[in-house]
């Protein structure tokens, strides 16, 4: 349980053993004649660090406000620890929400926000100090109890929305894009803080985001949401490694698609694929592939520079762009800007080109 | 440098617009002090007698007592409805709304010469007679207004999320509007109140056509203005009200401005 794990961690532990944190059974939910979630399936298990990740409209925020109990569906079931609470009321249900624009309570100080679910639970005054202090203290806000929100910064207020949920110890906390609205260093930091407390408190975490990298940096597993339902589920590895569909080899990273009739041309059979843009080696025209390699004609349309990275836009003979993207490791900006126009090879390997169903 | 002359004009300008607004509002103050009960310039014998004077004038203890009585009515159902119109009208998409919202605004752009006559051949039709509630019913057509629009101003600044938050923190309905929902209102309401209160005081156009017989403060003053003998008093109940008029303003402004009441 150290540092970085990621991947199968709860999975090969408790979780063929215990019922799972939350059960979505056929849940249907519909906004006039749009449907927002259509009959979804899903389990999370205890313990994890689960995201749901898609673009907005996908249904993955009115998932999270249905286990939240805000969203009462139309149709199906949800389970909190093996309990039906689908028509329980959100003020009864063992979950606490961090929500988007934080929600903190203007009138009240930084105290009083993370006590106030203690203090409407009857909490005992002493007990309820006590477990303020321990949560302000792990997202290091101790010294700014008395201010009020509006006297906090952003990251501040983020984890003084992190602090007041946590503090009434949910068995699943719901995140709904709650580093949406901080800046890349900040929003950066807070992920690996946020998996940090994860595995502190070992609460499970249901999380929306639609930021690909966020999802693939903190979940344990992740569901790709699109349309109201759910294309892919797996560990981060899965999810760029084997992307099942192509919306989800879209979504998560760049992707490069290719099909019909250069399928053929270039994979040697029909069909969609796709392959990774850091997969791609761009070679001379005249070296030669190995046996195990997919190679294809082409010239360079266009050089993007990205700092450590070089994007290219490869333009086919076979009629079809493709984007390599390369580390710059002994490459100078001149020299990258300078190879547009110019006629290369690009190689990849066999295996990396991936049939999409 | 090149901005030397236009600040100067500007500060003239600033300077003028003070004058015009307050040197009347002055010369009131200092007649009020004039020994004599004609008014000229300059006030030659200075007094306070006529603050006695004012003290003792029963007409004007029972028209203060009747515009208190008014404005509080008036302010009272004010608060409430107030308060209702806005939450519904910002929590419920329902068939009307905007009209609803229109129809409470109305009253602010409809002149109070209409809205006067208005109740006062409704009064008329149904013969209901002229008492402090039909005042109070007049005066409260333009006081929801205030509450209205200071409430849901502030519901529109406020966080949506937040009863949300309350409740998924544990706290049922009831406690969420009582620990949360009001008050985030609550510095809105009270300034809203309190500018509904002034309003209330100070009508006169109304409150013609809806007193009957009675006086109210401002009533008072103007049917007493027209007395050369009773023109001094008149000038000291005008400086009492100036000065009485700044502490709701006053507090009104302060409070909208502490608590901006959004999270942001």
């Amino acid at each position: 349980m150290t540092g970085l794990a990621t991947g199968p961690r709860s999975a090969s532990s408790a979780a063929e053993s215990t019922v799972p944190a939350v059960r979505l059974s056929g849940v249907v939910r519909r906004f006039g004649d749009v449907t927002a979630v259509d009959g979804l399936d899903l389990d999370v298990r205890d313990g994890e660090f689960f995201s749901m990740l898609g673009p907005s409209g996908s249904g993955k925020t009115t998932t999270l406000r249905m286990i939240a109990g805000f969203e009462l569906p139309d149709a199906g079931r949800v389970d909190l620890h093996g309990h039906d609470v689908t028509h329980v009321p959100p003020y009864d249900r063992d979950v606490n929400t961090v929500f988007q624009d934080y929600a903190l309570f203007p009138h009240m100080s930084v105290g009083e926000n993370v006590a106030y679910g203690l203090l409407v639970r009857k909490v005992p005054k002493d007990e309820r100090r006590q477990r303020v202090a321990d949560a302000l203290r792990m997202v290091r806000l101790e010294a700014f109890e008395a201010r009020k929100p509006s006297q906090l910064s952003g990251g501040q207020r983020q984890r003084v929305a992190l602090a007041r949920a946590l503090v009434n110890r949910p068995a699943v906390l719901l995140l709904d894009e709650p580093l949406g609205a901080l800046d890349l260093k900040l929003r950066q930091e807070m992920q690996i803080e946020l998996k940090a407390i994860q595995q502190e408190v070992g609460i499970t975490f249901v999380y929306v985001t639609h930021d690909q990298e966020e999802a693939l940096t903190m979940s344990d597993r992740l569901a790709v949401f699109n349309r109201g339902r759910i294309e892919q589920l797996g560990t981060p590895a899965d999810i760029y490694e084997r992307p099942a569909t192509p919306f989800v080899a879209g979504f998560v990273g760049t992707s490069n698609l290719i099909k019909g009739e250069v399928a053929q041309t270039i994979v040697g059979s029909e069909g969609t694929f796709t392959v990774r843009p850091e997969k791609i080696r761009i070679a001379d025209p005249a070296e030669a592939v190995g046996a195990d390699e997919i190679a294809a004609l082409g010239r360079i349309a266009e050089v993007v520079y990205l700092g450590p990275d070089t994007r290219y836009i490869v333009r086919l003979d076979a009629g079809t762009d493709l984007v390599v993207t390369q580390q710059n490791l002994a490459t100078s900006s001149m020299e990258a800007l300078a190879a547009q126009g110019r006629a290369v090879r690009l190689v990849w390997k066999r295996q990396h080109t991936l049939a999409l169903g | 440098m090149r901005g030397g002359a236009g600040r100067i004009g500007l500060l003239a300008a600033t300077g003028g617009v003070l004058v015009f607004l307050y040197v009347p509002i002055i010369i009131i103050g200092l007649y009020a002090f004039n020994g004599d009960r004609g008014q000229s310039w300059p006030i030659a014998n200075w007094t306070v007698k006529w603050f006695g004077a004012a003290l003792d004038n029963q007409s004007l203890h029972d028209a203060i007592v009747l515009s208190l009585q008014a404005a509080l009515g008036a302010t009272i159902i004010a608060m409430v409805l107030g308060t209702l119109a806005a939450l519904a009208v910002h929590r419920f998409a329902f068939f009307g709304r905007e009209t609803v919202s229109f129809i409470l605004l109305l009253p602010i752009a409809l002149p109070g010469i209409v809205t006067g006559m208005a109740l006062n051949a409704t009064f008329n039709t149904f013969s209901i007679p002229f008492t402090l509630f039909t005042i109070i019913a007049g005066h409260a057509t333009f006081c929801v207004v205030t509450v209205y629009n200071n409430a849901i101003a502030r519901m529109r600044r406020s966080s949506r999320s937040i009863e949300e938050a309350s409740m998924d923190l544990g706290a049922d309905t009831a406690t969420t509007f009582r620990r949360v929902t009001l008050p985030v209102l609550r510095t809105a309401l009270v300034a809203g109140g309190l500018l509904a209160f002034a309003l209330s005081f100070d009508e006169v156009i109304v409150t013609t056509f809806t007193a009957g017989t009675q006086q109210t403060v401002p009533i008072w003053i103007l049917s007493n203005l027209r007395l050369p003998n009773q023109r001094p008093i008149v000038n000291v109940v005008a400086l009492v009200l100036i000065l009485l008029s700044l502490i709701p303003v006053y507090l009104a402004q302060r409070m909208t401005r502490d608590t901006s009441g959004s999270g942001r």
